[in-house]
């Protein structure tokens, strides 16, 4: 009844969004150590060593090739960690959800606000990227920053998922399932190692439904300059898992908190 | 013009009928029936399971009504409940203040969960601060606060929109003496600036303290209504003694007594209007000791709710 309508979007969303971004800003500095820190390792520890013996890959340096894949995967996992863990907490926990329904706020606004907060820290992370690959001299120009707002989207676009799993998650030991048939599978499948052409053709049709293959498609050919043959669909494909998991997870937050 | 505003003043703040909370096959509130007039504390005393918190959550939207109507501020609740939470202070039954922020920027990020913010809010927050006596622990988390603190905390959190209606469950359970007389100093000042307060309570002193109107609850239903004053005249005698003392003297002394009685263990509670009698009675019993005291609101409770365990 109640639980099946559309959800609304309202400026309250933000007011959940300032609440996030004033915590993190408390612990800035750890955050941004993570935020460089952890890509820096992949592309100097896959890039440089993996890259000296593979040399070029798809027509690009495999250190190209691969920072901008990871910008897209990194934005997954910063953007599914935020959606479980950081939730869960905040909904079951600590109580934060039921705080803020006290006052105007509404379920609605909470899950908007919580997937715009995902999606700004998967942009944290995704700048990040982006700055290392540049002083690395990988970064194709100035075209490169049009892959700022393609990083919020698909930060969006796994934030909608990962709240999904939190509403219905019991305990946090949920969520390493989620990560290991869920986010581990698309990191090793979807392009960011490699190009998903050269997978069986069987794998690669499923491979196409997956969110990931279309961000990376869109982070490779905006940073690294590949050949974008099909912007729209990529885009729509994740604009797509945004909208319908913000819908489920607002519907499945709803029956949680509001019984 | 003089009229209009005092059926204006009269008009109820909440007015519910036949509400009804169903979950699955279980029915925690079971069709109640009350109305809270404004300025005024209202509250509901029921012992655990009553339905209490359950009638709470559905008048401030937080849970769906399974059926019945439910108005505030005139508005109905299904459909109007952020519009009633702007209006509202809500405390909940247990503490939920933000772990990651200060004293000062919980109450500083609530009211921005309301759209309220700038020097004015500012201001606000410290005299809310001095009202709940936390001015000097300003900076600290809450983690750091007692429970005491916390829950001064919680109220001044509530008060943050400046509501017309504060909503408090159990606002004192779980706190030491010092700590609960400071709050009910706190909610007695809150009703003297006009503003109409809703409590659950598991305290007889609390209702009887705080309360205008009180109704009684148990498994859903309410089981009576009135000041606290009313209730105890409609339910109970009005004098209590409660004599203790060996199982078979204490039985032969029920025979005679002639008062209604009640047994709790060794314990025998004697009802009467007029008391004399046993007491001269007592006075000659060496073996039993006895107290006589006016009856109170815990009698009514008692025996409207009945004297077994809960849970
Ligand atoms: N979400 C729920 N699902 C099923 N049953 C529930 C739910 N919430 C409450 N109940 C049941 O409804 C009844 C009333 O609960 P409620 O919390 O309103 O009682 P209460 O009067 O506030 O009690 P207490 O004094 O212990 O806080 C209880 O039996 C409780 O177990
Ligand atoms: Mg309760």
């Amino acid at each position: 009844m109640n639980t099946l309508r559309l959800p609304r979007i309202r400026p309250g969303a933000l007011y959940v969004w300032r609440r996030n971004i004033l915590v993190w800003r408390k612990l800035l500095i750890p955050a941004m150590l993570m935020n460089f820190g952890e890509p820096l390792l992949y592309l100097l520890g896959l890039g440089f060593g993996l890259g000296h013996f593979v040399g070029d890959m798809a027509g690009m340096p495999y250190l190209a090739f691969l920072a901008s894949g990871i910008i897209a995967s990194s934005a997954m996992t910063t953007a599914s960690f935020e959606g479980m863990y950081s939730v869960f907490t905040r909904m079951v926990p600590q109580k934060t959800y039921e705080a803020i329904l006290a006052t105007p706020l509404d379920v609605d606004d909470i899950v908007a606000g919580e997937m715009l907060w995902c999606a700004t820290k998967a942009l944290f992370s995704g700048i990040a990227i982006l700055v290392v690959a540049a002083v690395l001299g990988v970064a194709q120009g100035w075209q490169a920053l049009w892959v700022v707002p393609v990083v919020f989207l698909v930060g969006l676009c796994f934030a909608g998922p990962a709240m999904i799993m939190s509403s219905l998650a019991t305990t946090y030991d949920f969520f390493s399932y989620y990560f290991v048939l869920v986010v581990t599978p698309m990191f090793i499948l979807c392009g960011v190692f490699y190009p998903v052409e050269t997978l069986p053709e069987a794998v690669r049709g499923a491979v196409y439904l997956l969110p990931l293959t279309h961000a990376v498609h869109l982070t490779r050919g905006l940073v690294a300059g590949a050949e974008l043959t099909q912007p729209v669909l990529h885009l729509a494909v994740l604009a797509g898992y945004a909208l319908v998991s913000y819908v489920i997870a607002a519907m499945l937050v709803r029956r949680k908190l509001m019984v | 013009m003089q009229p209009a505003a005092i059926q204006q003043a009269d008009t109820p703040i909440v007015t519910a009928r036949k509400l009804t909370k169903q979950f699955g096959s279980y029915r925690a509130v079971d069709g109640i029936d009350f109305d809270i007039a404004p300025g005024k504390c209202f509250g509901f005393l029921g012992p655990n399971g009553a339905g209490k918190t359950t009638t709470l959550r559905m008048a401030m939207g937080l849970t769906p009504v399974s059926s019945g109507e439910l108005t505030i501020f005139g508005l109905a609740v299904q459909r109007h409940a952020a519009e009633i939470r702007a209006r509202t202070g809500i405390i909940p039954q247990a503490d939920n203040l933000d772990p990651d922020f200060s004293v000062e920027e919980n109450l500083a990020v609530y009211a921005s969960f309301f759209g309220l913010g700038g020097p004015e809010i500012d201001a606000r927050i410290d005299t809310l601060l001095d009202f709940v006596a936390l001015g000097e622990r300003r900076k600290a988390k809450p983690d750091a606060l007692s429970g005491g603190m916390q829950r001064r905390l919680t109220i001044a959190r509530a008060l943050i929109n400046e509501p017309e209606l504060v909503v408090l469950d159990e606002p004192t359970t779980g706190l030491d003496p010092q700590a609960r007389h400071v709050i009910w100093g706190r909610l007695t000042e809150l009703k003297s600036r006009g503003k109409t307060l809703l409590l659950t309570t598991h305290y007889m002193e609390e209702a009887e303290r705080l309360c205008d109107e009180l109704v009684i609850m148990d498994h859903g239903r309410i089981l009576a209504q009135g000041s606290p004053r009313d209730l105890i005249e409609q339910h109970v005698e009005t004098d209590v003694i409660e004599v203790r003392g060996e199982g078979d003297t204490l039985r032969e002394l029920a025979r005679q007594s002639g008062c209604r009685l009640e047994q709790m263990g060794n314990s025998l509670y004697c009802y009467t209007q007029n008391p004399a009698p046993l007491i001269e009675q007592l006075k000659d019993r060496h073996a039993l000791r006895f107290v006589h005291r006016p009856a109170g609101l815990e009698d009514v409770f008692l025996r409207l709710t009945g004297r077994e365990l809960r849970d």
